[in-house]
């Protein structure tokens, strides 16, 4: 679903042109970074600040200080599974230590196989728990079964 | 003439909805895409309009979407298809006809993304007569309904918007905090997916109140079908001059900008999100300075969530008193409250204040979805405490939870059965904290990753009485010493814990399963 492609200077600066007028620009830049590239290249960050007037360190804390911004490229899918209060009254954490186990990586790992499995704190979907977002694709009552088939779904 | 409705809403899509939109569609026929009623557990709940009568079908599998084209090609009337998942009267649902929506009054009824629609059911009223009254006037509506900030806090809206209103600068800020963190709470995303415009109409009010032009909506990135029915809605609203230079033709401007989160649970906190909103690190500020005379780039700010926003339009519309009537003592109004976790029928359920905890959980929420006992419930997401049974006879209201060590926060309540452990639920309260704490303040960045090695030592069984001691007094430090409510409210589901179950706590680790299975 991510495009993981190298980074380039010019369409960094592409990028922060097109916010570069609005209001408190970094996340939304941050975050076309993360669409475009498929993570927020460390190496991109001097390049924003420059075109932004602010110091490197400013936007490496920023871009170090959200989960959502990636260091690196996730694997070819993303599959977040919710480790929420409501999540955890209907049975998560046997659920996230099945994936884990069929994966063969703990949350914030990648598969050989290249699914990378994640924890997220609610998706909002608190009434039909356990839940879980597959790229962006929300998949509630999981259970065992439905966990498998999601799973089985990531790494076709 | 007949319609077929299948929400739209991501709840809805979780649970299967576009398998059974394509069965239709395989079948001939074109759904117009409502929202939610808030019944979760029904699930994708296809409504089939006759006569201005709504009939349900839910939960429904694509097969089930079949045989429910197959007999209306049939020309069954849709209140005699005997069909397994027939519902009846969508309105005559107990949870449903109990209730008193004036937030969620569309709710399901119409296609959140048709002006039409909104239109033809009240929309615009509210910000058609806050023109007619004119600034001073619609504080004093908004005052005198007794809203107050349903984001957990409380504060009174009227007399943050007249702070605002008096405050000096060449440009304020209406900012919507619609960062739903909570676990167990979903009513903001259910407002921005299910009725966009009226968001936008509470924001347009809320900026001719206080002589405000610009607004920003503030959406945590987990919700992405809210941030896209919300962009759809702002370009739609702007295209109709809703939004803009001259909203509704008026003299007063406003224009509205949706803003992505980033996947910190502190940035809720109204100063952090202002931080983040600036394109800073979502860090916690000191009051005062208060946003409403330094808020957004410093300058007067209004800062209300979702359901306060939400509220407004109804205020205008049928006046502060209409509001005001409903509830108790100081919690005036209705509150969108949500049943979630294990609950047998979670969903949305807008009533006045004064309803007890139990008649929530047991009545309205059938008890759990297991099947076993209602051990415990957390109320206001995982800063709230938890309640046992004993606790059933609380109303809820916000003095009467703060009276017994609690809060109602956002109004989320999660379920647990008997299977729930306590000590792991004070356990796993530090370590979110931990793992979202902005770090700012040293009780709140130290005394979560404490807590949590201490919580473990408990579990572990040994000296738990001398751990036990050590937790109440680092809760203690935290509570008092924390700049805002995440590390000064964290202490809220760890004592409650301890206070309520202190069995959990005692000779050592429990080794039940987490959850019911």
């Amino acid at each position: 679903m991510q495009r993981s492609a190298e980074w380039n200077e010019a369409e960094t600066l592409e990028i922060v042109g097109r916010h570069a007028q609005r209001e408190g620009p970094l996340l939304p830049i941050l975050h076309e970074m993360q669409e475009s590239f498929g993570y927020v290249p460390r190496d991109a960050l001097p390049v924003v600040a420059k075109a932004l007037n602010l110091s490197r360190a400013e936007v490496y804390g920023v871009a170090t200080f959200y989960h959502d911004f990636r260091a690196a490229p996730a694997g070819r899918r993303v599959l977040k599974l919710c480790r929420a209060e409501a999540c955890q009254s209907m049975g998560c954490e046997a659920l996230v230590a099945r994936a884990e186990e069929a994966l063969g990586t703990a949350c914030g790992g990648t598969s050989p196989d290249g699914v990378t499995l994640e924890a997220v704190y609610c998706l909002g979907l608190c009434a039909t728990s356990p839940s879980a977002m597959l790229d962006g694709r929300p998949v509630a009552r999981l259970d065992a079964e439905r966990l498998d088939a999601l799973i089985a779904e990531a790494r076709a | 003439m007949r319609r077929v409705l299948v929400p739209r809403d991501a709840a809805a899509i979780a649970c299967g909805a576009e398998a059974v939109v394509r069965a239709l569609a395989a079948a001939g026929i074109a759904p117009v895409r409502n929202s939610s009623r808030g019944m979760f557990w029904l699930e994708p709940l296809v409504e089939v309009e006759e006569d201005g009568v709504r009939w349900g079908f839910g939960p429904l599998d694509a097969a089930g979407a079949t045989a429910l084209a197959e007999a209306l090609a049939a020309g069954t009337p849709a209140a005699e298809i005997r069909h397994p998942q027939a519902v009846g009267e969508v309105e005559a649902i107990p949870f449903l006809a109990g209730q008193t929506r004036l937030t969620f009054a569309r709710a399901g009824i119409t296609d959140p993304l048709s002006l039409a629609d909104y239109a033809a059911h009240g929309g615009w009223k509210g910000l058609g007569r806050a023109l007619d009254i004119g600034p001073e006037a619609i504080v004093a509506e908004v005052t005198a309904s007794g809203l107050r900030g349903r984001g957990g806090a409380g504060f009174p809206t009227g007399i943050k918007w007249k702070t605002v209103a008096e405050a000096a600068g060449p440009q304020k800020y209406i900012v919507c905090n619609a960062d739903e963190g909570d676990s167990g709470t979903f009513a903001d995303r259910m407002v921005m997916e299910g009725d966009p415009f009226l968001l936008i109409e509470g924001m347009a009010i809320a900026g001719i109140a206080v002589g405000a032009t610009r607004g920003y909506v503030y959406v945590r990135s987990e919700y992405p079908h809210a941030i896209a029915a919300l962009e759809a809605a702002v370009a739609t609203a702007e295209a109709a001059g809703w939004l803009g230079e001259r909203v509704g033709g008026s003299g007063h401007a406003f224009r509205l900008e949706v803003r992505t989160g980033a996947g910190a649970y502190v940035c809720g906190e109204e100063t952090a999100l202002l931080d983040s909103l600036e394109g800073k690190r979502g860090i916690v500020r000191a009051k005062p300075p208060l946003p409403a005379h330094k808020g957004l780039f410093g300058r007067p700010t209004v800062i209300n969530n979702v359901l306060s926003l939400a509220a407004v339009p109804f205020v205008l519309a049928e006046g502060a008193k209409a509001y005001a009537d409903y509830g108790m003592g100081r919690s005036r109004g209705t509150m969108p409250i949500q049943l979630a976790g294990n609950v047998r029928h979670g969903g949305l359920y807008e009533t006045a204040f004064g309803i007890t905890l139990g008649a929530l959980v047991d009545e309205i929420g059938g008890g759990t979805a297991s099947g076993r006992p209602v051990r415990a419930v957390q109320v206001g997401g995982p800063l709230g405490a938890y309640f046992p049974r004993a606790l059933f006879d609380t109303p809820f209201d916000y003095e009467a939870f703060a009276a017994k060590d609690g809060l109602i926060g956002h109004g989320g309540i999660v379920v647990f059965d008997d299977t729930v452990d306590m000590a792991r639920q004070a356990r796993f309260a530090f370590e979110f904290c931990a793992i979202e704490s902005c770090g700012k303040c040293t009780p709140c960045r130290i005394g979560a990753v404490r807590g949590q090695e201490t919580m473990d030592r408990v579990i572990a069984g040994g000296d738990p009485a001398g751990q036990v001691a050590l937790v109440e007094d680092l809760c203690n430090t935290m509570k008092f010493g924390s700049l805002c409510a995440l590390g000064g409210f964290t202490p809220y589901p760890v004592l409650s814990a301890l206070a309520h179950f202190p069995e959990d706590f005692g000779g050592g680790a429990r080794r039940l399963p987490t959850a019911a299975e």
